[in-house]
């Protein structure tokens, strides 16, 4: 008997079973270990992908059952990106994914280069940093908008203490300049500690004979850290920023607490957006191509990247 | 044969007498907003629990998320309500996609009159098309947006005299938008009590209709018009009309010389805090939150009394208030339509208007005792004379949202004028319109 997949999984199996497998070829067997995964996927992933790629080229409301869907073309396409409405929201999420992600990458890669410092009392620093993280962004986005609170608020306070200005006479959130800066702000706090996770992860794979050897070679710090520490924990910081990248293009649940898209528009992200398109105005037609259009963006810019973050490994 | 006759006929009697009670038995659903007026209506269903053998539950959606919730119940087709207490802006869609049972057979075969209601609130709760005799709702709760007052503050002699001094006029209850504006200004920032106070909390809420509905409360007053003739959709010239647009100015005005600081997203729950917590001389809200007000131990009583949403040009209140429907989904609708028979007696009706609930009904609304019946009574009825609501139109959420857009960006975010905020809102509703067919 030859020693196939199939005949080494009939040994294992009870022999009512073993039988029926017994016939069968290796990729028979493979087939029949992935197809219920690629049933799933295209059940809860083709599927709705391709319906929903249908449903942007048609009139549909979801709330309107007995209205009969008319197909409009690229009517939908043409109205949002000619919106400009639409491009302020995309503006806005552009401000808050680059400068999330430039704080983040920027402190927790610092805090993660503290923290790989042997010290004493390192552990308990690390739990106390990754806390953040561990809570509910519901959660976060109401005790925030109580510190950011002008009257009573403990931001305000600190900002006065520090620059005497008086605590009430600004508002984090209800100010136009500064609620994108306010949504920054919480998201950093909450999710640098991620990022610092990946770049501790990063710094700890480094082999100690490395710095050795550079220390023999007399490289000073300055030059290690340039030319170790950093092309060697870069394939990990890239990771890092392609996970909150795409973690920070939906954005929903964090700003929608803090200032539910607003003062006026301000913070309005596009997934606020194409939420209130979709489940608020029941515009399913024109969210589903909204849906589309931020889709093939993120997966486009993710396809660039992940090629760039290749090359990077295989230096 | 003949006994077992007997006993057969004697099973069936004693079956027609028991069997029907039983089946007759139904859990029903009551779905509506999480509020005061809810708690009352809890307490008042007991007796139909009583007389019907019914049993009531009750599912009760904090405000913010209510439109969200039950539209999305009724839009999947959902059977969770049986009866829904639901917005007067769900009307037309309600009627039009179904989702409510047309009530008018049931209401002539139970000699149910809607002349025995308020007629504005009929129009309002009930009818789809609007003012016609189709019926798909029984006005539940009138309601209208109003304002509520620190009586004592206002009796202060050093602040009357300040007032006084500063404006040259006795202080007392608004007559006028704008004199309700001066008096916000006068109290804001002043110390009283060793507290810094503020002038008034209005609605400023993004997320769903708030910072409309405290809108609407300046527009209506300045004569504010959705279309120039009704039923045609024609806006241009009406919604932004010079009056629309200097009472938009006006609210941004108020918003921004006479309100807490960081009131920038905040409605009912927002309004009463502010109130209850001593910040503001003046708030606006809506009358069913009234009762609870003056009964609270710290703000209520002899510290508060109420006044109707000031006339400018002319009078004008936004519009609050439900009607009973029916869901077209529930299995139990003759039970629900039981609830809306018993709910439509005037003695429940006057007890309802005791429990707190704002009785809709003429049996009640036209008592010689209703006015002094609590200090509100007067100007909730004189509100209601007055009454404007917003678009009813199954498109609503549409119109809502892109109207709550507009204004926000203008009144609070500080984005263009009022002229362009209104010109960009008739072009918003056009498009929505032009989607449905009307234009």
């Amino acid at each position: 008997m030859t020693d196939t997949i199939a005949n080494r999984a009939a040994k294992v199996t009870p022999q009512k079973v073993a039988r029926k497998i017994k016939g069968l070829s290796d990729r028979a067997i493979a087939w029949i270990f992935v197809a219920p995964t690629i049933f799933l996927l295209l059940a809860i992933n083709i599927f709705p992908l391709i319906w929903t790629i249908q449903l942007s080229f048609t009139n549909y409301k979801a709330n309107r059952l007995n209205r009969e869907p008319e197909f409009i073309g690229l009517r939908n396409y043409e109205r949002i990106l000619t919106d400009s409405d639409i491009w302020l929201n995309m503006q806005a999420t552009a401000h808050f994914l680059f400068w999330t992600i430039a704080l983040q990458v920027l402190i927790g890669f610092t805090l993660a280069w503290l923290i790989n410092k042997k010290f004493k009392g390192n552990d308990l620093w690390t739990t106390i940093i990754v806390l953040p993280m561990m809570l509910s962004p519901a959660v976060v986005g109401n005790f925030w908008k109580f510190l950011y609170q002008p009257q009573i608020g403990l931001f305000n306070y600190i900002i006065a203490f520090f620059t005497g200005k008086e605590p009430s006479s600004f508002e984090m959130l209800g100010s136009v300049q500064l609620a994108p800066w306010s949504i920054v702000i919480v998201d950093t706090w909450m999710w640098t500690p991620f990022v610092m996770l990946i770049c501790l992860a990063g710094l700890r794979s480094i082999p100690d004979y490395i710095y050795e050897a550079a220390e023999v070679d007399r490289a000073s710090k300055l030059r290690q850290f340039f030319t170790i520490t950093i092309p060697m924990v870069l394939p990990f910081l890239m990771l890092a920023v392609l996970f909150r990248g795409i973690e920070n293009f939906k954005m929903f649940d964090l700003v929608v607490q803090l200032t539910g898209g607003g003062p006026g528009s301000t913070t309005e992200l596009t997934s606020i957006n194409l939420k209130r398109e979709a489940f608020e105005k029941w515009r399913t037609g024109y969210a589903s191509a909204y849906a589309i259009i931020l889709f093939v963006t993120v997966f486009g810019l993710a396809s660039i990247y992940v090629k760039a973050l290749n090359k990077v490994k295989e230096r | 044969m003949k006994k077992m006759t007997s006993a057969a006929v004697g099973a069936a009697l004693m079956t027609s007498v028991s069997v029907p009670t039983m089946a007759m038995a139904e859990d029903l659903t009551l779905c509506w907003a999480a509020w005061d007026p809810a708690n009352a209506l809890v307490e008042l269903s007991k007796e139909f629990e009583a007389q019907s053998g019914h049993s009531m539950n009750f599912e009760f959606i904090p405000w913010p998320n209510f439109a969200d919730r039950m539209l999305n119940e009724l839009n999947s087709g959902g059977k969770l309500c049986d009866l829904l207490i639901g917005d007067s802006q769900w009307i037309g869609g309600g009627a039009e996609n179904g989702h409510y049972v047309k009530l008018n057979d049931f209401f002539d075969a139970e000699s149910i009159s809607m002349d025995d209601f308020a007629p504005a609130t009929v129009y309002a709760y009930s009818t789809w098309p609007k003012g016609t005799p189709n019926y798909y709702a029984l006005p539940a709760m009138g309601d209208a947006n109003g304002w509520f007052y620190r009586k004592d503050w206002f009796a202060d002699p050093e602040i009357q005299a300040a007032f006084k001094e500063a404006t040259g006029r006795d202080l007392g209850e608004p007559q006028s938008q704008k004199e309700m504006l001066e008096i916000a200004q006068f109290f804001q920032g002043r110390e009283i009590d060793g507290k810094t106070v503020y002038g008034a909390s209005i609605f400023t809420e993004r997320g769903s209709e708030g910072i409309t509905m405290g809108v609407t409360s300046a527009l209506y007053p300045w004569g504010f018009k959705y279309e120039n003739t009704p039923g045609s959709y024609d806006m241009e010239g009406a919604v932004n009309s010079p009056e629309a647009v200097e009472a938009l100015e006006f609210y941004k005005e108020f918003y921004e010389t006479a309100t807490p600081p960081g009131y920038t997203n905040s409605y009912m729950g927002e309004s009463l805090d502010a109130f209850k917590s001593g910040q503001v001389a003046m708030a606006m809200n809506w009358f069913a939150f009234f009762p609870g007000l003056y009964a609270d131990p710290n703000t209520g009583g002899d510290k508060i009394d109420f006044f109707v949403n000031p006339p400018q040009n002319q009078a004008g209140s936004t519009l609050g208030g439900q009607g009973i429907s029916v869901v077209a989904y529930s299995d139990k609708q003759d039970a629900a339509l039981e609830y809306i028979k018993w709910f439509a007696n005037p003695d429940v009706q006057a007890k309802w208007w005791e429990l707190g609930g704002y009785s809709a009904h003429n049996s009640v609304l036209n008592d010689p005792g209703f006015k002094d019946s609590a200090p509100f009574a007067g100007d909730f009825l004189e509100a209601m004379g007055a009454v404007q609501d917003f678009w009813q139109e199954p498109a609503y959420a549409e119109l809502l949202l892109a109207m709550q857009k507009r204004v926000h960006d203008y009144v609070v975010a500080d984005q263009g004028t009022a002229q362009e905020a209104l010109d960009k809102l008739i072009e918003d509703w056009t498009e929505v319109f032009e989607d449905e067919g009307k234009l």
